[in-house]
Protein backbone atom coordinates (compact mmCIF):
# COMPACT_ATOMS: atom_id res chain seq x y z
CA UNK A 1 0.00 0.00 0.00
CA UNK A 2 2.69 2.34 0.92
CA UNK A 3 3.99 2.18 -2.57
CA UNK A 4 0.96 2.97 -3.85
CA UNK A 5 0.43 6.44 -2.20
CA UNK A 6 3.47 7.37 -4.28
CA UNK A 7 1.98 7.15 -7.38
CA UNK A 8 -0.51 9.86 -7.96
CA UNK A 9 -3.52 8.68 -6.39
CA UNK A 10 -7.20 9.81 -9.26
CA UNK A 11 -9.23 12.19 -7.11
CA UNK A 12 -11.80 11.61 -5.37
CA UNK A 13 -14.49 12.87 -7.47
CA UNK A 14 -14.08 10.99 -10.67
CA UNK A 15 -13.70 7.32 -10.07
CA UNK A 16 -13.82 7.28 -6.29
CA UNK A 17 -17.25 5.61 -6.48
CA UNK A 18 -16.43 2.50 -8.33
CA UNK A 19 -15.03 -0.63 -5.94
CA UNK A 20 -11.31 -1.65 -6.54
CA UNK A 21 -12.05 -5.04 -9.52
CA UNK A 22 -8.42 -5.55 -10.23
CA UNK A 23 -5.59 -5.11 -7.89
CA UNK A 24 -1.64 -6.03 -8.21
CA UNK A 25 0.49 -6.40 -5.27
CA UNK A 26 3.96 -6.27 -5.81
CA UNK A 27 3.99 -7.95 -9.30
CA UNK A 28 7.35 -8.79 -10.81
CA UNK A 29 7.51 -11.15 -13.92
CA UNK A 30 10.79 -12.55 -14.64
CA UNK A 31 11.63 -14.70 -18.08
CA UNK A 32 14.21 -16.71 -16.75
CA UNK A 33 16.95 -14.46 -14.76
CA UNK A 34 15.50 -11.38 -16.56
CA UNK A 35 12.86 -9.49 -14.68
CA UNK A 36 10.56 -8.02 -17.48
CA UNK A 37 8.24 -6.30 -14.80
CA UNK A 38 9.53 -5.05 -11.78
CA UNK A 39 7.57 -4.61 -8.02
CA UNK A 40 4.26 -3.38 -9.91
CA UNK A 41 1.52 -2.12 -7.78
CA UNK A 42 -1.48 -0.96 -9.47
CA UNK A 43 -5.36 -1.17 -8.75
CA UNK A 44 -7.90 -1.04 -11.52
CA UNK A 45 -11.89 0.16 -10.23
CA UNK A 46 -15.26 -1.21 -11.76
CA UNK A 47 -16.37 -0.46 -15.08
CA UNK A 48 -13.33 1.49 -16.01
CA UNK A 49 -11.01 1.52 -19.25
CA UNK A 50 -7.40 1.60 -17.62
CA UNK A 51 -4.47 2.09 -20.32
CA UNK A 52 -1.04 0.38 -19.68
CA UNK A 53 1.20 2.88 -22.16
CA UNK A 54 4.95 3.00 -22.52
CA UNK A 55 7.94 2.47 -24.88
CA UNK A 56 8.49 -0.84 -26.43
CA UNK A 57 9.77 -3.25 -24.31
CA UNK A 58 8.73 -1.84 -21.66
CA UNK A 59 6.89 -4.87 -19.89
CA UNK A 60 3.34 -3.55 -20.67
CA UNK A 61 2.07 -6.47 -22.62
CA UNK A 62 4.36 -8.92 -20.36
CA UNK A 63 2.20 -7.13 -17.30
CA UNK A 64 -1.23 -7.53 -19.28
CA UNK A 65 -0.59 -11.33 -20.40
CA UNK A 66 0.22 -12.12 -16.08
CA UNK A 67 -3.12 -11.02 -15.08
CA UNK A 68 -4.91 -14.16 -17.07
CA UNK A 69 -2.33 -16.82 -16.39
CA UNK A 70 -1.25 -16.78 -20.45
CA UNK A 71 2.62 -16.42 -18.84
CA UNK A 72 2.08 -20.00 -17.51
CA UNK A 73 2.09 -21.28 -21.21
CA UNK A 74 5.63 -19.09 -21.59
CA UNK A 75 8.36 -21.70 -20.73
CA UNK A 76 10.62 -20.12 -18.24
CA UNK A 77 8.50 -17.18 -17.02
CA UNK A 78 7.49 -16.65 -13.58
CA UNK A 79 5.47 -14.39 -11.77
CA UNK A 80 5.77 -13.22 -8.02
CA UNK A 81 3.54 -11.33 -6.09
CA UNK A 82 0.01 -11.19 -6.04
CA UNK A 83 -2.94 -9.77 -8.60
CA UNK A 84 -5.99 -10.10 -7.13
CA UNK A 85 -9.08 -10.09 -8.95
CA UNK A 86 -12.18 -9.15 -5.87
CA UNK A 87 -9.84 -9.66 -3.47
CA UNK A 88 -8.89 -13.39 -4.21
CA UNK A 89 -4.98 -14.28 -5.30
CA UNK A 90 -5.24 -15.54 -9.01
CA UNK A 91 -1.77 -17.12 -8.55
CA UNK A 92 -2.73 -18.60 -5.18
CA UNK A 93 -2.65 -21.94 -4.41
CA UNK A 94 -5.39 -24.43 -5.85
CA UNK A 95 -6.40 -21.84 -8.66
CA UNK A 96 -6.70 -23.34 -12.20
CA UNK A 97 -5.54 -21.12 -14.62
CA UNK A 98 -8.12 -22.29 -16.73
CA UNK A 99 -10.95 -20.53 -14.41
CA UNK A 100 -8.30 -17.77 -14.19
CA UNK A 101 -8.52 -17.32 -18.31
CA UNK A 102 -13.00 -17.96 -17.97
CA UNK A 103 -13.59 -14.67 -15.57
CA UNK A 104 -10.90 -12.53 -17.35
CA UNK A 105 -11.03 -12.63 -21.36
CA UNK A 106 -8.39 -11.58 -23.80
CA UNK A 107 -8.40 -9.58 -27.34
CA UNK A 108 -5.18 -10.01 -28.72
CA UNK A 109 -3.49 -7.49 -31.06
CA UNK A 110 -3.84 -9.30 -34.30
CA UNK A 111 -7.44 -10.49 -34.86
CA UNK A 112 -7.34 -14.31 -34.82
CA UNK A 113 -10.74 -16.08 -35.23
CA UNK A 114 -10.67 -19.73 -35.21
CA UNK A 115 -9.87 -20.63 -39.17
CA UNK A 116 -12.15 -23.59 -39.48
CA UNK A 117 -15.43 -22.49 -37.73
CA UNK A 118 -17.99 -20.06 -39.02
CA UNK A 119 -19.08 -16.36 -37.60
CA UNK A 120 -21.77 -18.03 -35.13
CA UNK A 121 -19.06 -20.88 -33.74
CA UNK A 122 -16.29 -18.57 -33.24
CA UNK A 123 -18.75 -16.35 -31.00
CA UNK A 124 -20.08 -19.54 -29.37
CA UNK A 125 -16.86 -21.69 -29.09
CA UNK A 126 -15.99 -20.62 -25.38
CA UNK A 127 -19.65 -22.15 -24.30
CA UNK A 128 -19.79 -25.10 -26.61
CA UNK A 129 -16.53 -26.37 -26.05
CA UNK A 130 -16.78 -26.12 -22.55
CA UNK A 131 -20.62 -28.27 -22.87
CA UNK A 132 -22.99 -25.80 -23.72
CA UNK A 133 -25.67 -27.78 -26.09
CA UNK A 134 -28.70 -25.97 -25.57
CA UNK A 135 -29.57 -24.19 -29.34
CA UNK A 136 -31.76 -21.58 -27.79
CA UNK A 137 -28.67 -20.10 -24.95
CA UNK A 138 -26.20 -20.55 -27.62
CA UNK A 139 -28.58 -18.35 -30.16
CA UNK A 140 -28.89 -15.75 -27.24
CA UNK A 141 -25.95 -15.31 -26.08
CA UNK A 142 -24.18 -15.61 -29.88
CA UNK A 143 -26.62 -12.35 -30.82
CA UNK A 144 -26.15 -10.68 -27.89
CA UNK A 145 -22.42 -10.80 -27.70
CA UNK A 146 -22.24 -9.39 -31.53
CA UNK A 147 -24.54 -6.69 -30.73
CA UNK A 148 -21.59 -6.19 -27.70
CA UNK A 149 -19.11 -6.40 -30.31
CA UNK A 150 -21.24 -4.25 -32.43
CA UNK A 151 -21.27 -6.34 -35.54
CA UNK A 152 -24.90 -8.15 -35.02
CA UNK A 153 -26.05 -5.57 -37.54
CA UNK A 154 -22.66 -6.50 -40.35
CA UNK A 155 -23.40 -10.33 -40.40
CA UNK A 156 -26.99 -11.31 -39.02
CA UNK A 157 -27.41 -12.68 -42.07
CA UNK A 158 -24.49 -14.85 -42.66
CA UNK A 159 -23.43 -16.10 -39.29
CA UNK A 160 -22.87 -19.58 -41.59
CA UNK A 161 -20.24 -17.83 -43.27
CA UNK A 162 -16.05 -18.60 -42.31
CA UNK A 163 -15.38 -16.02 -39.39
CA UNK A 164 -12.46 -15.63 -42.06
CA UNK A 165 -13.99 -14.12 -44.45
CA UNK A 166 -14.50 -11.03 -42.57
CA UNK A 167 -12.46 -8.19 -42.95
CA UNK A 168 -9.73 -7.16 -40.77
CA UNK A 169 -11.80 -4.85 -38.16
CA UNK A 170 -15.01 -7.09 -38.65
CA UNK A 171 -12.89 -9.83 -37.52
CA UNK A 172 -11.37 -8.21 -34.51
CA UNK A 173 -14.88 -6.99 -33.23
CA UNK A 174 -15.32 -11.11 -33.86
CA UNK A 175 -13.00 -11.67 -31.45
CA UNK A 176 -14.42 -9.35 -28.90
CA UNK A 177 -17.39 -10.50 -29.44
CA UNK A 178 -16.34 -14.30 -28.72
CA UNK A 179 -14.10 -12.68 -25.82
CA UNK A 180 -17.67 -11.36 -24.36
CA UNK A 181 -19.56 -14.92 -24.97
CA UNK A 182 -18.03 -16.45 -22.15
CA UNK A 183 -19.26 -13.61 -19.67
CA UNK A 184 -15.91 -12.61 -18.49
CA UNK A 185 -15.61 -9.41 -15.70
CA UNK A 186 -12.10 -8.45 -16.91
CA UNK A 187 -11.69 -7.70 -20.84
CA UNK A 188 -7.45 -7.66 -21.54
CA UNK A 189 -6.80 -5.90 -24.73
CA UNK A 190 -3.16 -5.49 -26.01
CA UNK A 191 -3.00 -3.16 -28.62
CA UNK A 192 -6.32 -4.70 -30.11
CA UNK A 193 -6.05 -1.78 -33.17
CA UNK A 194 -2.86 -1.49 -34.06
CA UNK A 195 -3.09 -3.71 -37.14
CA UNK A 196 -6.38 -1.75 -38.50
CA UNK A 197 -7.18 1.54 -40.63
CA UNK A 198 -8.65 4.63 -38.61
CA UNK A 199 -12.26 3.67 -39.43
CA UNK A 200 -12.03 0.51 -37.49
CA UNK A 201 -9.83 1.77 -35.11
CA UNK A 202 -12.86 4.54 -34.10
CA UNK A 203 -15.29 1.76 -34.10
CA UNK A 204 -13.58 -0.04 -31.27
CA UNK A 205 -12.92 2.73 -29.37
CA UNK A 206 -16.50 3.68 -29.34
CA UNK A 207 -16.88 0.09 -28.59
CA UNK A 208 -15.28 0.49 -25.62
CA UNK A 209 -17.15 3.34 -24.10
CA UNK A 210 -20.12 0.84 -24.21
CA UNK A 211 -18.44 -2.33 -23.05
CA UNK A 212 -17.22 -0.58 -20.05
CA UNK A 213 -20.59 -0.49 -18.51
CA UNK A 214 -20.11 -4.68 -18.14
CA UNK A 215 -16.55 -5.35 -17.86
CA UNK A 216 -13.36 -3.45 -16.75
CA UNK A 217 -11.25 -3.40 -19.25
CA UNK A 218 -7.33 -2.79 -19.35
CA UNK A 219 -5.64 -1.66 -22.87
CA UNK A 220 -2.32 -1.64 -23.70
CA UNK A 221 -1.92 0.51 -26.37
CA UNK A 222 1.27 2.44 -28.44
CA UNK A 223 -1.14 5.16 -29.30
CA UNK A 224 -1.13 8.35 -27.19
CA UNK A 225 -4.31 9.64 -28.39
CA UNK A 226 -6.00 6.52 -27.90
CA UNK A 227 -5.24 6.42 -24.28
CA UNK A 228 -6.32 9.74 -24.18
CA UNK A 229 -9.68 8.94 -25.77
CA UNK A 230 -10.34 5.82 -24.03
CA UNK A 231 -9.05 5.48 -20.89
CA UNK A 232 -9.99 6.56 -17.05
CA UNK A 233 -6.91 6.03 -16.07
CA UNK A 234 -3.13 5.26 -17.38
CA UNK A 235 -0.15 3.43 -16.15
CA UNK A 236 3.43 4.26 -17.82
CA UNK A 237 5.36 1.76 -17.48
CA UNK A 238 9.30 2.59 -18.54
CA UNK A 239 12.10 -0.67 -19.01
CA UNK A 240 9.66 -2.46 -16.60
CA UNK A 241 9.05 -0.46 -13.84
CA UNK A 242 5.68 1.59 -13.48
CA UNK A 243 6.42 5.05 -13.25
CA UNK A 244 3.45 7.02 -13.36
CA UNK A 245 -0.15 5.64 -12.53
CA UNK A 246 -3.09 8.40 -12.71
CA UNK A 247 -6.60 9.43 -14.24
CA UNK A 248 -5.77 9.85 -17.78
CA UNK A 249 -6.96 14.17 -17.97
CA UNK A 250 -4.95 14.66 -15.40
CA UNK A 251 -2.24 12.61 -16.41
CA UNK A 252 -1.83 14.28 -19.76
CA UNK A 253 -2.24 17.27 -18.74
CA UNK A 254 0.11 17.51 -15.80
CA UNK A 255 2.24 14.58 -15.19
CA UNK A 256 4.03 14.08 -11.89
CA UNK A 257 7.24 12.76 -13.56
CA UNK A 258 10.12 13.73 -16.04
CA UNK A 259 9.78 10.47 -18.02
CA UNK A 260 6.07 10.22 -18.34
CA UNK A 261 6.08 14.19 -19.43
CA UNK A 262 8.66 13.33 -22.18
CA UNK A 263 7.40 9.84 -23.42
CA UNK A 264 3.49 11.57 -23.79
CA UNK A 265 4.99 14.61 -25.67
CA UNK A 266 6.68 11.92 -28.47
CA UNK A 267 10.19 12.73 -26.69
CA UNK A 268 11.20 9.75 -26.98
CA UNK A 269 9.70 6.25 -27.09
CA UNK B 1 26.24 16.29 -74.93
CA UNK B 2 24.74 16.82 -71.59
CA UNK B 3 25.07 13.96 -68.42
CA UNK B 4 21.49 13.40 -69.08
CA UNK B 5 21.43 12.90 -72.95
CA UNK B 6 24.23 10.21 -71.95
CA UNK B 7 22.38 8.46 -69.48
CA UNK B 8 19.59 8.44 -71.20
CA UNK B 9 21.74 6.81 -74.26
CA UNK B 10 23.17 4.13 -72.38
CA UNK B 11 19.91 3.34 -69.99
CA UNK B 12 18.63 2.39 -73.44
CA UNK B 13 21.22 0.97 -75.10
CA UNK B 14 21.77 -1.02 -72.31
CA UNK B 15 17.96 -2.22 -72.86
CA UNK B 16 17.51 -3.36 -76.53
CA UNK B 17 21.09 -4.54 -76.37
CA UNK B 18 21.02 -8.28 -77.68
CA UNK B 19 21.44 -11.27 -75.94
CA UNK B 20 25.54 -12.57 -76.78
CA UNK B 21 25.78 -15.38 -78.93
CA UNK B 22 27.63 -17.22 -76.74
CA UNK B 23 24.66 -16.70 -73.81
CA UNK B 24 22.26 -18.05 -75.68
CA UNK B 25 23.95 -21.28 -76.28
CA UNK B 26 24.68 -21.41 -72.70
CA UNK B 27 21.41 -20.91 -72.10
CA UNK B 28 20.00 -23.11 -74.68
CA UNK B 29 22.24 -26.37 -73.96
CA UNK B 30 21.13 -26.07 -70.02
CA UNK B 31 17.61 -26.05 -70.82
CA UNK B 32 18.16 -28.63 -73.18
CA UNK B 33 19.65 -30.90 -69.84
CA UNK B 34 16.99 -29.86 -68.20
CA UNK B 35 14.29 -31.22 -70.31
CA UNK B 36 15.93 -34.18 -70.99
CA UNK B 37 16.33 -35.13 -67.22
CA UNK B 38 12.95 -34.61 -66.31
CA UNK B 39 12.42 -36.72 -69.79
CA UNK B 40 14.42 -39.65 -68.52
CA UNK B 41 12.08 -39.14 -65.17
CA UNK B 42 9.02 -39.79 -67.00
CA UNK B 43 9.97 -42.41 -68.93
CA UNK B 44 9.66 -45.37 -66.54
CA UNK B 45 6.66 -43.86 -65.37
CA UNK B 46 5.22 -43.99 -68.85
CA UNK B 47 6.38 -47.54 -69.32
CA UNK B 48 5.04 -49.12 -65.89
CA UNK B 49 1.56 -47.71 -67.11
CA UNK B 50 1.89 -48.52 -70.52
CA UNK B 51 2.95 -52.20 -69.33
CA UNK B 52 0.02 -52.73 -66.65
CA UNK B 53 -2.84 -50.98 -68.57
CA UNK B 54 -1.74 -53.08 -72.11
CA UNK B 55 -1.47 -55.84 -70.31
CA UNK B 56 -4.06 -56.12 -67.84
CA UNK B 57 -6.32 -54.95 -69.83
CA UNK B 58 -6.45 -57.79 -71.89
CA UNK B 59 -7.40 -60.29 -69.34
CA UNK B 60 -9.61 -58.52 -66.95
CA UNK B 61 -13.03 -59.02 -67.12
CA UNK B 62 -15.91 -59.40 -64.75
CA UNK B 63 -15.09 -62.92 -63.40
CA UNK B 64 -11.81 -61.00 -62.12
CA UNK B 65 -13.87 -58.92 -59.37
CA UNK B 66 -16.27 -61.62 -58.43
CA UNK B 67 -14.43 -64.94 -57.93
CA UNK B 68 -11.49 -65.45 -56.34
CA UNK B 69 -8.45 -67.12 -56.89
CA UNK B 70 -9.50 -70.92 -55.62
CA UNK B 71 -11.73 -70.89 -58.73
CA UNK B 72 -8.86 -70.29 -61.15
CA UNK B 73 -7.76 -73.59 -63.21
CA UNK B 74 -4.06 -74.05 -63.90
CA UNK B 75 -4.97 -74.20 -67.45
CA UNK B 76 -7.29 -72.16 -68.67
CA UNK B 77 -7.00 -69.22 -65.88
CA UNK B 78 -10.26 -67.64 -65.09
CA UNK B 79 -11.86 -67.10 -61.51
CA UNK B 80 -10.47 -63.61 -60.54
CA UNK B 81 -8.94 -62.02 -57.02
CA UNK B 82 -12.23 -61.03 -54.90
CA UNK B 83 -10.38 -62.32 -52.11
CA UNK B 84 -7.45 -59.96 -52.73
CA UNK B 85 -9.10 -57.18 -53.28
CA UNK B 86 -11.47 -57.45 -50.05
CA UNK B 87 -8.14 -58.88 -47.84
CA UNK B 88 -6.32 -55.84 -49.15
CA UNK B 89 -9.00 -53.54 -48.05
CA UNK B 90 -9.96 -55.15 -44.60
CA UNK B 91 -6.75 -54.98 -43.67
CA UNK B 92 -5.35 -51.80 -44.77
CA UNK B 93 -8.98 -50.55 -42.55
CA UNK B 94 -7.53 -52.18 -39.49
CA UNK B 95 -4.07 -50.33 -40.83
CA UNK B 96 -5.49 -47.02 -41.02
CA UNK B 97 -6.90 -47.15 -37.80
CA UNK B 98 -4.09 -47.94 -36.10
CA UNK B 99 -1.92 -45.24 -38.10
CA UNK B 100 -4.25 -43.18 -37.29
CA UNK B 101 -5.43 -43.69 -33.55
CA UNK B 102 -0.90 -44.20 -32.54
CA UNK B 103 0.38 -41.66 -35.62
CA UNK B 104 -2.30 -38.62 -34.70
CA UNK B 105 -2.28 -38.94 -30.82
CA UNK B 106 2.30 -39.40 -31.28
CA UNK B 107 2.13 -36.00 -33.70
CA UNK B 108 0.34 -34.53 -31.49
CA UNK B 109 2.84 -35.30 -28.34
CA UNK B 110 5.60 -33.91 -31.16
CA UNK B 111 4.16 -30.62 -31.80
CA UNK B 112 2.14 -29.58 -28.58
CA UNK B 113 4.23 -30.95 -26.24
CA UNK B 114 7.55 -29.59 -27.14
CA UNK B 115 8.80 -28.90 -24.05
CA UNK B 116 8.43 -32.47 -22.74
CA UNK B 117 11.97 -34.38 -22.54
CA UNK B 118 10.96 -37.45 -24.32
CA UNK B 119 9.57 -35.31 -27.63
CA UNK B 120 13.36 -35.96 -29.01
CA UNK B 121 13.33 -39.91 -27.79
CA UNK B 122 10.02 -40.28 -29.76
CA UNK B 123 10.54 -38.14 -32.61
CA UNK B 124 13.92 -40.07 -33.73
CA UNK B 125 11.82 -43.63 -32.44
CA UNK B 126 9.54 -42.57 -35.19
CA UNK B 127 12.25 -41.71 -37.94
CA UNK B 128 13.83 -45.03 -37.12
CA UNK B 129 10.54 -46.53 -37.67
CA UNK B 130 10.26 -44.83 -41.16
CA UNK B 131 13.62 -46.47 -41.93
CA UNK B 132 12.85 -50.32 -40.95
CA UNK B 133 12.67 -52.89 -43.78
CA UNK B 134 9.39 -53.62 -44.29
CA UNK B 135 10.27 -57.11 -43.91
CA UNK B 136 11.11 -56.57 -40.58
CA UNK B 137 8.33 -55.20 -39.30
CA UNK B 138 6.28 -58.58 -40.83
CA UNK B 139 8.91 -60.69 -38.95
CA UNK B 140 8.05 -59.11 -35.27
CA UNK B 141 4.40 -59.38 -35.65
CA UNK B 142 5.33 -63.00 -36.73
CA UNK B 143 6.76 -63.40 -33.46
CA UNK B 144 3.99 -61.03 -31.52
CA UNK B 145 0.83 -62.04 -32.90
CA UNK B 146 1.38 -65.52 -35.08
CA UNK B 147 4.06 -67.34 -32.66
CA UNK B 148 1.82 -67.34 -30.07
CA UNK B 149 -1.43 -68.25 -31.98
CA UNK B 150 -2.65 -64.59 -30.72
CA UNK B 151 -4.44 -64.88 -33.36
CA UNK B 152 -2.08 -66.98 -35.83
CA UNK B 153 -2.03 -66.53 -39.23
CA UNK B 154 -4.83 -63.82 -40.10
CA UNK B 155 -6.01 -60.47 -41.48
CA UNK B 156 -5.66 -58.41 -38.29
CA UNK B 157 -1.73 -59.87 -38.14
CA UNK B 158 -1.43 -58.22 -41.23
CA UNK B 159 -3.22 -55.28 -40.67
CA UNK B 160 -0.94 -54.91 -37.49
CA UNK B 161 2.02 -55.21 -39.63
CA UNK B 162 0.54 -52.77 -42.08
CA UNK B 163 -0.59 -50.23 -39.50
CA UNK B 164 3.04 -50.07 -38.21
CA UNK B 165 4.71 -49.15 -41.56
CA UNK B 166 1.89 -46.32 -41.42
CA UNK B 167 2.63 -44.77 -38.39
CA UNK B 168 5.66 -42.67 -38.46
CA UNK B 169 3.99 -41.55 -42.23
CA UNK B 170 1.15 -40.18 -40.46
CA UNK B 171 3.42 -39.00 -37.33
CA UNK B 172 5.26 -36.49 -39.40
CA UNK B 173 2.27 -35.41 -41.61
CA UNK B 174 0.31 -34.43 -38.52
CA UNK B 175 3.34 -33.17 -36.46
CA UNK B 176 3.99 -30.99 -39.82
CA UNK B 177 0.96 -29.74 -40.33
CA UNK B 178 0.21 -28.90 -36.72
CA UNK B 179 3.17 -26.63 -36.27
CA UNK B 180 1.69 -24.74 -39.37
CA UNK B 181 -1.37 -23.62 -37.11
CA UNK B 182 -0.27 -20.27 -35.39
CA UNK B 183 0.42 -19.80 -32.12
CA UNK B 184 -2.15 -17.10 -32.00
CA UNK B 185 -4.98 -19.50 -32.77
CA UNK B 186 -3.80 -21.71 -29.48
CA UNK B 187 -3.82 -18.44 -27.60
CA UNK B 188 -7.54 -17.53 -28.54
CA UNK B 189 -8.73 -20.64 -27.41
CA UNK B 190 -6.70 -20.92 -24.25
CA UNK B 191 -7.59 -16.93 -23.75
CA UNK B 192 -11.69 -18.30 -23.90
CA UNK B 193 -10.85 -20.65 -20.32
CA UNK B 194 -10.57 -23.81 -22.20
CA UNK B 195 -8.26 -26.69 -21.02
CA UNK B 196 -5.56 -27.57 -23.08
CA UNK B 197 -6.47 -30.56 -24.59
CA UNK B 198 -9.77 -29.15 -26.07
CA UNK B 199 -7.67 -26.22 -27.74
CA UNK B 200 -6.20 -29.06 -29.09
CA UNK B 201 -8.58 -31.34 -30.13
CA UNK B 202 -11.16 -29.11 -31.59
CA UNK B 203 -9.56 -25.75 -32.46
CA UNK B 204 -6.09 -26.63 -33.38
CA UNK B 205 -6.63 -30.02 -34.92
CA UNK B 206 -9.79 -29.32 -37.22
CA UNK B 207 -7.59 -26.46 -38.34
CA UNK B 208 -5.01 -28.87 -39.40
CA UNK B 209 -7.33 -31.53 -40.21
CA UNK B 210 -6.48 -32.11 -44.66
CA UNK B 211 -3.04 -32.08 -43.94
CA UNK B 212 -3.83 -34.98 -41.93
CA UNK B 213 -6.04 -36.56 -44.22
CA UNK B 214 -3.72 -36.10 -47.01
CA UNK B 215 -1.03 -37.82 -45.02
CA UNK B 216 -3.16 -40.89 -44.15
CA UNK B 217 -3.81 -41.17 -47.92
CA UNK B 218 -0.64 -41.45 -48.61
CA UNK B 219 0.06 -44.02 -46.14
CA UNK B 220 -2.75 -46.04 -47.54
CA UNK B 221 -1.08 -45.77 -51.02
CA UNK B 222 2.24 -46.61 -49.68
CA UNK B 223 0.98 -50.00 -47.69
CA UNK B 224 -1.43 -50.67 -50.45
CA UNK B 225 1.80 -52.01 -52.17
CA UNK B 226 3.80 -53.41 -49.65
CA UNK B 227 3.56 -57.31 -50.17
CA UNK B 228 6.60 -58.47 -48.02
CA UNK B 229 5.23 -57.78 -44.32
CA UNK B 230 1.87 -59.48 -45.20
CA UNK B 231 4.45 -62.62 -46.23
CA UNK B 232 4.17 -64.48 -42.95
CA UNK B 233 1.41 -62.79 -41.14
CA UNK B 234 -1.55 -62.71 -43.05
CA UNK B 235 -0.29 -65.62 -45.03
CA UNK B 236 -2.95 -65.29 -48.14
CA UNK B 237 -6.29 -67.76 -48.73
CA UNK B 238 -7.07 -68.75 -52.24
CA UNK B 239 -10.99 -68.59 -50.54
CA UNK B 240 -12.72 -64.78 -50.04
CA UNK B 241 -12.08 -64.58 -46.42
CA UNK B 242 -14.27 -61.08 -44.42
CA UNK B 243 -12.82 -62.61 -40.96
CA UNK B 244 -10.04 -60.77 -39.80
CA UNK B 245 -9.15 -63.72 -37.61
CA UNK B 246 -8.84 -65.93 -40.29
CA UNK B 247 -5.58 -66.26 -43.33
CA UNK B 248 -6.16 -63.32 -45.86
CA UNK B 249 -4.88 -62.49 -48.97
CA UNK B 250 -3.65 -59.43 -50.42
CA UNK B 251 -3.45 -57.85 -53.99
CA UNK B 252 0.26 -57.20 -53.86
CA UNK B 253 1.11 -61.32 -52.95
CA UNK B 254 -1.51 -62.53 -55.62
CA UNK B 255 0.00 -60.78 -58.42
CA UNK B 256 3.13 -62.19 -56.98
CA UNK B 257 2.05 -65.76 -57.09
CA UNK B 258 0.23 -65.34 -59.97
CA UNK B 259 3.12 -63.94 -61.62
CA UNK B 260 6.05 -66.49 -60.50
CA UNK B 261 3.76 -69.69 -59.83
CA UNK B 262 1.94 -69.52 -63.04
CA UNK B 263 1.72 -72.74 -65.18
CA UNK B 264 -0.10 -71.19 -67.65
CA UNK B 265 0.37 -68.35 -69.93
CA UNK B 266 -3.50 -67.49 -68.94
CA UNK B 267 -2.43 -67.59 -64.94
CA UNK B 268 0.59 -64.95 -66.10
CA UNK B 269 -2.04 -62.75 -68.21
CA UNK B 270 -4.09 -62.35 -64.62
CA UNK B 271 -0.92 -61.49 -62.56
CA UNK B 272 -0.92 -58.06 -65.32
CA UNK B 273 -4.62 -57.56 -64.32
CA UNK B 274 -4.50 -57.57 -60.25
CA UNK B 275 -1.12 -55.11 -60.90
CA UNK B 276 -3.76 -52.71 -62.79
CA UNK B 277 -6.28 -53.77 -59.80
CA UNK B 278 -3.26 -52.46 -57.38
CA UNK B 279 -2.18 -49.26 -59.39
CA UNK B 280 -5.76 -48.38 -60.08
CA UNK B 281 -6.26 -48.27 -56.05
CA UNK B 282 -2.68 -46.53 -55.51
CA UNK B 283 -3.65 -43.91 -58.46
CA UNK B 284 -7.45 -43.22 -56.50
CA UNK B 285 -5.56 -42.62 -53.46
CA UNK B 286 -3.35 -40.20 -54.54
CA UNK B 287 -5.26 -38.25 -56.38
CA UNK B 288 -7.56 -37.86 -53.21
CA UNK B 289 -4.71 -36.53 -51.35
CA UNK B 290 -4.00 -34.40 -54.25
CA UNK B 291 -8.33 -33.16 -53.98
CA UNK B 292 -7.66 -32.87 -49.50
CA UNK B 293 -4.50 -30.80 -50.00
CA UNK B 294 -5.76 -28.47 -52.35
CA UNK B 295 -6.14 -24.52 -51.17
CA UNK B 296 -9.88 -24.39 -50.14
CA UNK B 297 -9.98 -20.97 -49.78
CA UNK B 298 -9.93 -19.50 -53.25
CA UNK B 299 -8.77 -21.96 -56.98
CA UNK B 300 -5.75 -21.61 -57.42
CA UNK B 301 -4.60 -18.96 -60.51
CA UNK B 302 -3.78 -20.90 -64.09
CA UNK B 303 -0.14 -20.18 -63.99
CA UNK B 304 1.08 -17.74 -66.85
CA UNK B 305 2.63 -19.71 -69.74
CA UNK B 306 5.56 -17.74 -70.23
CA UNK B 307 6.32 -18.12 -73.69
CA UNK B 308 10.24 -17.61 -74.00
Amino acid sequence: MENQMKLTPPPQSVISTAAVRLESQSVSIFYGEKEAVKNVDVSFKSNTVNALIGPSGCGKTTFLRAINRMHDLTPGARVTGKIMLDGNDLYGDGIDPVDVRRRIGMVFQKPNPFPTMSIYDNVAAGLKLAGERNKQKLDEVVERSLRGGALWDEVKDRLKAPGSSLSGGQQQRLCIARALAVDPEILLMDEPTSALDPQSTSRIEDLMETLKQQVTIVIVTHNMQQASRVSDTTSFFYVGDLVEHGVTSEMFTNPKDKRTEDYITGRFG
Amino acid sequence: MTRTDTMTKSISSGLTRTVSPARRAQNSIMFGLVALGTVIVLIPLALILFQVVYNGLRSINLDFFIKSERDMSMITGGGGVLNAIVGTLLMVAVALVIGLVVGIATGIFLSEYREHPLVGVVRVMSDVLTGIPAIVVGLVIYGLMITTKLPGYSGLAGGVALGLIMIPIIVRATEEVLKLVPTSIREAGLALGLPRWKVTMQIVLPAASTGIITGAILGVARVSGEAAPLLFTSFGNPDLATNLLQPMAALPSAVYSLAFKALTPAQNEQAWAGALVLLTIILISNILARFFSRPRSYRAPKANTAKT
